[in-house]
C-alpha cells in the first residue's frame, strides 16, 4: 500500500466521514465523485457509529495479508442513520453472531506491510456491551 | 445493423496445465475455433482475460496473444470485466461485426490460475470488488456470496442444504464431458459435509482455482453456412458493493441484461431451450437463475433442489458441469458457456445433448452481479 493512497483515505476510516449531496441528500460512504442525481456538490457526512447486523460470514480462506486473522467475521451492517456498510466484527466467537446483533464503531490495526512496511488501521466494528 | 452469426468454437480441457503456459492454452482454443470454421482470415481479436495482470505481470495481452497465434499485426484488445470478461469481450466481438466494421471477429479467453499459491488468487479474483473499502475489510469473493447466501436463507426460508444442490447438480451434468476440470458425480451428502469456506457456504459449493482457454469465432450471419445466430448480446452493470444496492437479493445487472436481451431477441425465459449460468458460488446460480426471470424470486433453491435445472427439468442448465464443474478458467468463462451452447444448438453435445434444442441463453457475471452480459442464440 504506498503511503498517499492510505493517507488520503484516513479521514474518512479512522473517523467514519462519507459524502451528503448538497441537491438531493443522497449519503455516500464511501464518497462518490458524482450523485445519482447528477451533482457534484457535496459535504462531510459523519456516519452513526452504532448499528446492527444484517447478515455476515467467516472468512477462513484469507486473502494476502489477511492470513493471520483467519478465521475472522465480515458483516454486511446497517447503521442507525440508515447507511449500510461491510466491515469486519471483532471481540466476538464466530458461532456468538446474531441477525440484529448491535455493534459500534471501533478503531482497530486493519493489516501491515511486512516488517519495514506501513501498518495499517480502520474501522472494525464490535457487540455492544449492555 | 448486420445479423452475426457463431461461425466456429474451440476450447481446451479445463483443468490445472501445470506443463503449459497462457500462450499455449490461448492458441490451441482459438486455432480449434478458427478450424471448426474452416475460415482462417481474420480482421480483429478480442482477448476476454481477468488476472493476466496480477498472476503473470502480463499486460499487452492483445499484442502477445495475436503473436501467439502466428498473427502478429492483428488488431487486438483484451476486455477486462472482472469474472465477466468473457461475456463482454464476446459482446465487444458482436457489435464489431453486427456494426460492419469489421467481418470476421475472432474472440478468445484464456485465464492462467494455477501458477499461483491460492492466497494470491484470492487477492486477484477480489481484484474484482472496490479496493478501499471492501477488499480493505480482508472479505472475499466467496465471502460476498455468502453474506447473500445467509440474507437469501433468511428472507426466504430456504435451507442451506436447498441452495448446496446447485452443486450437486451441476456435477450430474459434466460426467462423460471430456473438457470438464471434474466430470463426476458429487452427492449432496458431500456437498454437505465438506469443510467451510465461508460461511455458510462449503468448499464443495464452490468453483475451484482452473487453467483453460475458449474461442469463438463470429461472422456476418449470411456468409456462415448453418451458423448459429446471435439474436441478443447485452450489458449491464451495478454498483459494485452489496451495501450500496437497495436489495441486496436482486442482482439488478443480470435482471437489466437479461430484460433487454429478451426484448432485442423477441423470446421469453420459457422459450429457452438450454441455459449456462454463472455458479461461481451456488447461491450465485441460485440468484441468477431467479433475476434471469426463469424462477419466481425466493423459489430458486427449492426448485433447484426438486430437479428443475436437469437434464429433463423445466430449464436445463449448465449443460456441462457449469463453473462448479466443467470449472472456471475465470477469463474463460464466459465463451466455454457461449461454445457449449452452440454445441447445443448444433445437436452435437453427445450424449449431454437436450433434445430439440433451437435457442440458448449463456450468462457471464462478475462478483456477486456487478457486471452481467447475457447472450441469446438460436440455431437458424
Amino acid at each position: 500500500m504506498s503511503v498517499p493512497r492510505y493517507w488520503r483515505e484516513e479521514k474518512s476510516r479512522y473517523r467514519l466521514v462519507g459524502e451528503e449531496c448538497t441537491k438531493c441528500g443522497a449519503k455516500y460512504y464511501p464518497k462518490t465523485p458524482v450523485c445519482g442525481c447528477g451533482s457534484t456538490e457535496f459535504k462531510p457526512y459523519k456516519l452513526a457509529e452504532k448499528g446492527k447486523v444484517l447478515s455476515w460470514t467467516v472468512i477462513r480462506n484469507a486473502p494476502l495479508g489477511y492470513e493471520r486473522f483467519v478465521p475472522y467475521i465480515v458483516a454486511l451492517l446497517e447503521l442507525d442513520d440508515g447507511i449500510r456498510l461491510l466491515s469486519q466484527v471483532v471481540d466476538v466467537e464466530p458461532e456468538a453472531v446474531k441477525a440484529g446483533m448491535k455493534v459500534e464503531f471501533t478503531l482497530r490495526k486493519v493489516t501491515e506491510d511486512g516488517q519495514a512496511g506501513l501498518i495499517q488501521y480502520g474501522y472494525k466494528f464490535r457487540p455492544i456491551v449492555d | 445493423m448486420r445479423r452475426v452469426a457463431v461461425a466456429g468454437i474451440g476450447f481446451t480441457k479445463v483443468g490445472e496445465h501445470w506443463d503449459r503456459n497462457f500462450k499455449e492454452l490461448f492458441a490451441e482454443a482459438t486455432l480449434a475455433a478458427l478450424k471448426d470454421a474452416n475460415h482462417m482470415e481474420i480482421d480483429q481479436l478480442y482477448v476476454a482475460n481477468m488476472m493476466g495482470a496480477h498472476l503473470q505481470g502480463q499486460l499487452s495481452m492483445g499484442a502477445i496473444t495475436a503473436e501467439a497465434i502466428g498473427k502478429p499485426g492483428l488488431p487486438a484488445v483484451r476486455i477486462e470485466a472482472g469474472q465477466a470478461s468473457g461475456g463482454v469481450a464476446f459482446h465487444e466481438a458482436f457489435k464489431a461485426v453486427a456494426s460492419g466494421i469489421n467481418d470476421w471477429v475472432l474472440v478468445g479467453g484464456v485465464e492462467k490460475m494455477s501458477d499461483l499459491l491460492p492466497e494470491a488468487v484470492t487477492s486477484a479474483l477480489a481484484g474484482a470488488e472496490e479496493q478501499d473499502y471492501t477488499a480493505y475489510t480482508g472479505v472475499t469473493k466467496t465471502g460476498l456470496s455468502a453474506i447473500l447466501h445467509r440474507l437469501y436463507s433468511h428472507e426466504f426460508g430456504a435451507t442451506p442444504e436447498e441452495i448446496g444442490w446447485f452443486a450437486a447438480r451441476s456435477h450430474d451434468n459434466a460426467v462423460g464431458v471430456a473438457h470438464a476440470q471434474y466430470p463426476f458425480k458429487l452427492s449432496i451428502e458431500r456437498v454437505m459435509t465438506s469443510p467451510m469456506e465461508a460461511d455458510p457456504i462449503r468448499m464443495m459449493e464452490c468453483a475451484a482455482v482452473a487453467d483453460g482457454a475458449a474461442a469463438v469465432l463470429l461472422g456476418p450471419a449470411d456468409k456462415i453456412e448453418a451458423g448459429i445466430e446471435i439474436t441478443a448480446s447485452t450489458v449491464a452493470t451495478d454498483h459494485l458493493s452489496i451495501a450500496a444496492r437497495k436489495h441486496p437479493l436482486t442482482l439488478e445487472a443480470v435482471k437489466k441484461a437479461a430484460t433487454k436481451a429478451y426484448e432485442i431477441a423477441k423470446v421469453e425465459p420459457r422459450d429457452i431451450d438450454v441455459l449456462e449460468v454463472t455458479d461461481d458460488t451456488t447461491i450465485d446460480g441460485v440468484l441468477s437463475l431467479e433475476d434471469l426471470d426463469f424462477f419466481e424470486k425466493g423459489m430458486g433453491a427449492k426448485l433447484v433442489a426438486q430437479g428443475a435445472t436437469t437434464r429433463t427439468g423445466e430449464i436445463p442448465t449448465n449443460n456441462f458441469g457449469g463453473l462448479k464443474a466443467r470449472g472456471n478458467p475465470v477469463g474463460a468463462t464466459g465463451l466455454y458457456q457461449i461454445a457449449e451452447t452452440v454445441l447445443q444448438l448444433r445437436g452435437k453435445a453427445g450424449s449431454n445433448q437436450i433434445p430439440e434444442a433451437k435457442i440458448g441463453m449463456a450468462q457471464s457475471m462478475a462478483g456477486v452481479g456487478s457486471t452481467c452480459a447475457v447472450t441469446i442464440l438460436r440455431r437458424v
